[in-house]
């Protein structure tokens, strides 16, 4: 039997105090599609990074085709054909795709550079793998899809043989993730070797020959995909029984709370990015807004919340909102977990208890100065309810683990009094166990009878969670639908804009 | 504090230190005179008499201001290069003021409207950059810049065409509200221009620290220095930040004039600014920022620019200028340096614990 | 009669702004910020005059500004690119340094406080780096457009991991900018101090930092920031011209370029889209 096409044995990485890669290994064979598959924060992107050549190992040993090249480098990596596609693109958006594509190994012709046959190699490309894309285009202005096919040329263009995709159908419609399974196969069919970092159980059980599933940075197992099931591979994931039924909501829906009417926001780049939403949030409900992202998600609610001009008009318990500032709008009832912990939510070299006040400093103020012992006091009893480690208010966020600084948003938005809360990615980058505190927080909001507006790119999340579902497609709502009648496929059609908006609402 | 924070306060101005002493050497040897004679000539100069200690007193005064307004600005993610202009600016305000008031002016009043008329001007020279960063996203660096040309010359103007002294390129005296030389206290330090607003400066740096860490204010300041994006989405205003900010630093830089105009000289006169203000620059970097670092940051920077006069018989005073400049360069390079290096230290030691 | 003196003057003027702009462009594009063009231009006018001085060549005096920004445009990408340094504050720096080695080295070499003797310099229409001030920014909006290079440098500026994801070096890209950039700017300063034949203390007087505003509101265009400093140079012209007809106090007028500056960055700034990596390391 010939060498495997890769094999990486008992790889340790360590990130500071956590350790990421614990003894992880990963053996593929040439020209299989094999999954690797995790939790949040399991190690498998470590793990393929680091076989990539884009951070060295600590300890342990990587073959590729039988060639010991443990610690090689990108470049490296790229010349023996192993390239890594990546989940944040690593695009130049100025850039068209051809130059794109080409950067770092560009065809000449004299010292000019030869624009004609950049173009012609994309298009080649193009043709033989089904991958459609134009290559004279500007990078900016192109889909999350289209970016990540472009992506996937380069690679390509490189000659790479064995393809690393980190959580790929992350950013994609379900027609959209289709397309790329048949641009997978093709690939492997031309004798391509496919690595697919995934979460998701049907993904995986679609598209894989073999399975590694990783936990707390080891490996646990290796399944062939044709004789295991979704709960195998779910219990070998978590380490436990998982239900995987979708928890219908129950809930007292009542009045309408937020109004929005015929709102208009402009994007980040200028076009319209919401162009005429009518939505009610009622009392006792969470609407979950879905949809693939970047059809106006981010733009919606940084309307909603006063960070960003809109035209049309949005009520919160029969206010008009537009006359107040951010800080009006919290005082008004609004509260707002932001989808970009990181940027907006957090002010990552301020303490846990600086943190915990952001948004809500009047309170803590006597005569100008800050009551130090007051915020103290609701830094400690806010790491109390929600959990918060380490339990210490002076500890910089930024030291703190994904799950436990979103803990950290959600205890101080919760904590608010507020009537309507905007809850944008609330789980995005959090652990398992965290995610479960904190959709039993937003169920208790409701069940207090506040207004919950979740928008999620998880689509399950959404499913588990809303009382109705709104999907957002192009700036539009392109239907609403209550639980009973939403599922996957449902959403899924209307997400990609297939469903005419008329035939709704 | 933590090790590694200690690490991280202490390399900079260590680092300095050693650019500036090793640069030294190599400029004055290609001057042709010996740097032990030199470097002995300059510590004698400044802290081997009283007359030397009270200059780099007087000096550090002017620079601990100018250094507050910067370290300030910069807590806010402004980057205020216009220390200089503001000076200016708050100390013409402060001469002209004096001008305009009679002879039998009571001290407290007279102090009072020409430490506000300070204030003012610096601040409103500040305000202008802050307003348009705040409401057109001019970028506060060449803002701050075009705003020195602009006061230097208009003050210059105002000063050549209208105000000055006959022969000279300074105001009249003026008739009250002067603050007391050191000397008058101390015998000692007779001949020195260090004077009362030393205390002013201490003060300054004492409201400082106040308004920054323990006010709302300093509180909201702060948050939008670190980012922005989260001071927004927190319902700060940030551009009203913004602005207050650069109207505080400037009112800062502006009370340093009156260490040259009330605790020196009695009049306004034409470049007393002098290069303090883009010191300033230095002294916050140095200081790291923190008002404390800021006043020990001032006193070594006035060590050199006095030590510059001292050392002027043998090589020229304009050395110190070099060896300033270089100094600022040197403390940008290691601050990212050391951080990356103390992270990385922070890093194996956790791993050497983690093992077996 | 009076027009083509116009043209005339406001082509010297610009030159030095052209030259100065056109390394804000590359530098700033690659990604580094470029406050260091005054420096350039003030060590690049005291190395042509000490070149030009020791050689009795004004040739000489073009090599000697050329390698004082070069050793300039070095420091800037060692703090910057190598040390990571804040670029503005770098930038600051080394335009004090830049002051203050300028006067160091007057007194040192020519015993004077505030300038030179006089040295050979350029007459005229025989000033070879007008012409290159003129040629500069079409010959790098076609670099930018149509070499590698270019290619390269725009990427870094916009994206540097992914570029350097692509193997492409983005310190090495930066390094050749920034060394450009003080290059470009050193000459400017040569044709400053060369055209007057002569250094005087601080003789660049904010020109880097007006070029660096042409950059601005030129939107890093090369063809854009050349229109920009042609503007700039029109204006000061007519203020010079206003100052000999007129009786408006001179220092009124030294103001206009530095509040035109102003008014231009405050207006434009908004508007156009700087490079998205400027300033980050």
């Amino acid at each position: 039997m010939s060498a495997p096409a890769i094999q990486m044995v008992a790889i340790d990485k360590r990130f500071g105090a956590v350790a990421a890669n614990r003894g992880a290994g990963l053996t593929v064979a040439a020209g299989e599609i094999h999954a690797l598959m995790g939790e949040n924060g399991a190690g498998k992107s470590t793990l393929v990074k680091i076989l990539a050549g884009l951070q060295p190992p600590d300890s342990g040993q990587f073959w590729v085709d039988g060639r010991d090249v443990t610690g090689w480098n990108t470049a490296q990596a790229l010349a023996a054909g192993v390239a890594m596609v990546h989940q944040h693109f690593m695009l130049v958006p100025t850039l068209t795709v051809a130059e794109n594509v080409v950067l770092g190994r560009e065809p000449l012709r004299g010292p000019r550079l030869d624009r004609g046959a950049a173009v012609r190699a994309v298009e080649e490309l193009c043709q033989s793998t089904g991958l459609q894309v134009d290559a004279h285009r500007l990078v900016a202005d192109l889909s999350v899809g289209e970016a990540q096919r472009v992506e996937i040329l380069k690679v390509l263009y490189r000659g790479a043989k064995v393809l690393l995709l980190d959580e790929p159908t992350a950013v994609l419609s379900p027609p959209e993730v289709a397309e790329l399974w048949r641009v997978l196969r093709r690939l492997q069919a031309s004798g391509a070797t496919i690595v697919l970092i995934s979460h998701k159980l049907d993904e995986v059980m679609e598209i894989s020959q073999r399975v590694t599933v990783m936990r707390q940075g080891q490996t646990v197992q290796v399944l062939d995909t044709a004789q295991t099931t979704a709960a195998a591979l779910a219990r070998a994931m978590v380490g436990r029984d998982v239900d995987l039924a979708v928890q219908t909501a129950e809930s007292q829906v009542g009045e309408p709370l937020l109004q929005v009417r015929g709102l208009q926001v402009a994007g980040h780049r200028g076009p319209a990015a919401i162009v005429g939403v009518d939505l009610d949030v009622h009392t006792g409900e969470i609407l979950g807004i879905a949809g693939v992202e970047g059809n106006g998600q981010s733009e919606l609610l940084e309307a909603l919340a006063g960070l960003r001009p809109y035209r049309g008009s949005i009520r919160l318990a029969g206010r008009d909102l537009a006359p107040l500032s951010v800080q009006q709008r919290t005082a008004a009832g609004l509260a707002h977990v932001p989808e970009d912990r990181h940027l907006r939510a957090l002010v990552l070299d301020f303490s846990v208890a600086d943190n915990l006040i952001l948004g809500k400093t009047a309170q803590f103020t006597r005569r100008g100065f800050l009551d130090r012992r007051a915020v103290a006091d609701h830094a400690r009893q806010l790491i109390a309810d929600f959990d918060i480690r380490p339990p210490d208010p002076q500890a910089p966020v930024r030291g703190l683990s994904g799950g436990n600084q979103q803990k950290v948003v959600i205890a101080r938005e919760l904590s608010r009094n507020f009537q309507v809360l905007l809850a944008a990615q609330p789980t995005r980058g959090v652990d398992v166990g965290a995610i479960e505190f904190i959709h039993d927080r937003l169920r208790q909001a409701r069940a207090q009878g506040k207004g919950v507006l979740l928008v999620s790119s998880e689509l399950r999340e959404i499913l588990t969670l809303s009382d109705r579902i709104a999907v957002l497609y192009r700036g539009r709502i392109v239907a609403v639908v209550p639980r009973e009648e939403a599922s996957e496929s449902v959403l899924g059609l209307h997400m990609t804009g297939v469903v005419p908006a008329e035939a709704h609402d | 504090m933590t090790r590694t924070a200690w690490i991280e306060t202490l390399f900079p101005p260590v680092v300095a230190l050693l650019v500036a002493l090793v640069a030294g050497d190599v400029l004055i040897l290609a001057y042709g005179q010996n740097p032990a004679a030199v470097w002995h000539l300059l510590v004698d100069g400044t802290w081997g008499n009283f007359y030397g200690i009270g200059q780099v007193l007087y000096k550090a005064t002017t620079l601990c201001f100018t250094g507050l307004a910067v370290a300030l600005a910069l807590r806010a993610g402004m980057f205020n290069v216009g220390a200089e202009g503001q000076l200016a600016a708050g100390g013409f305000g402060a001469g002209v003021v004096g001008l305009l008031l009679p002879a039998g002016t009571p001290w407290i009043l007279a102090f009072g409207l020409m430490f506000v008329a300070a204030a003012l001007c610096g601040g409103a020279v500040a305000a202008v950059p802050g307003v348009l960063k705040a409401r057109f996203g001019a970028h506060e660096v060449i803002a701050t810049i075009m705003m020195n040309f602009i006061v230097l010359a208009l003050v210059n103007y105002a000063v050549a065409a209208h105000l000055h002294t006959p022969e000279t390129l300074h105001t009249q005296s003026i008739a009250s509200g002067m603050v007391p030389r050191l000397a008058e206290i101390a015998p000692a330090f007779h001949g020195s221009a260090a004077n009362l607003v030393l205390l002013l400066a201490l003060l300054a740096a004492g409201v400082v620290a106040v308004v920054l860490f323990a006010t709302r204010f300093g509180f909201e300041l702060r948050a939008v220095g670190l980012q922005v994006a989260a001071a927004e989405n927190a319902g700060i205003g940030v551009g009203r930040t913004w602005i207050r900010t650069m109207v505080l630093a400037g009112g800062l830089a502006g009370l340093g004039g009156l260490n040259f105009v009330l605790g020196y000289k009695g009049f306004y006169e034409d470049g007393f600014a002098g290069g303090a203000g883009f010191l300033g620059i230095a002294v916050a970097l140095v200081g790291r920022n923190h008002p404390i670092g800021v006043v020990i940051s001032a006193l070594c920077f006035a060590t050199l620019s006095q030590g510059g006069l001292a050392i002027h018989a043998l090589v020229p005073k304009q050395m110190v200028e070099v060896l300033q400049a270089l100094v600022i360069l040197a403390v940008a390079m290691a601050v990212p340096e050391v951080r990356a290096r103390v992270a990385q230290l922070g890093l194996t030691a956790v791993a050497r614990r983690g093992q077996p | 009669m009076t027009l083509l003196l116009f043209l005339w003057q406001t082509l010297r003027i610009a030159a030095p702004y052209l030259l100065a702009a056109a390394g804000g462009v590359v530098a700033e594009r690659a990604g580094v910020v470029s406050l260091t063009l005054e420096g350039y231009l003030l060590s690049g006018a005291f190395g042509a005059v000490a070149a030009a001085h020791w050689g009795q060549s004004a040739w000489l005096g073009v090599l000697g500004g050329l390698g004082a920004g070069l050793l300039f445009g070095a420091l800037h990408a060692l703090a910057s690119v190598r040390f990571k340094a804040d670029q503005i504050v770098a930038g600051v720096a080394l335009n004090l340094l830049a002051v203050g080695l300028t006067r160091f080295l007057l007194q040192m070499g020519f015993d004077s406080s505030s300038n030179s003797p006089r040295v050979p310099g350029f007459e005229g229409l025989a000033h070879p780096l007008l012409w290159l001030g003129l040629l500069v920014m079409p010959v790098l909006a076609w670099v930018l457009a149509h070499t590698r290079y270019g290619l390269r440098l725009r990427a870094v500026g916009e994206h540097p991991q992914a570029a350097e994801s692509l193997g492409v070096s983005v310190a090495k890209v930066r390094w050749l900018a920034v060394l450009a950039s003080g290059g470009l700017a050193g000459l400017g300063g040569a044709f400053l101090s060369l055209d007057q034949h002569q250094f005087t203390d601080q003789m660049s007087a904010g020109r880097g930092f007006i070029a660096l505003a042409a950059v601005i509101s030129g939107g890093w265009q090369p063809q854009r920031a050349a229109v920009a400093c042609l503007l700039f140079a029109a204006a000061e012209t007519l203020q010079i011209q206003l100052q000999a007809a007129a009786a408006v106090p001179t220092q009124f007028l030294a103001l206009i370029p530095y509040a035109l500056t102003l008014v231009a960055v405050a207006g434009l700034v908004g508007r156009s889209r700087a490079p998205a990596a400027l300033g980050r390391t």
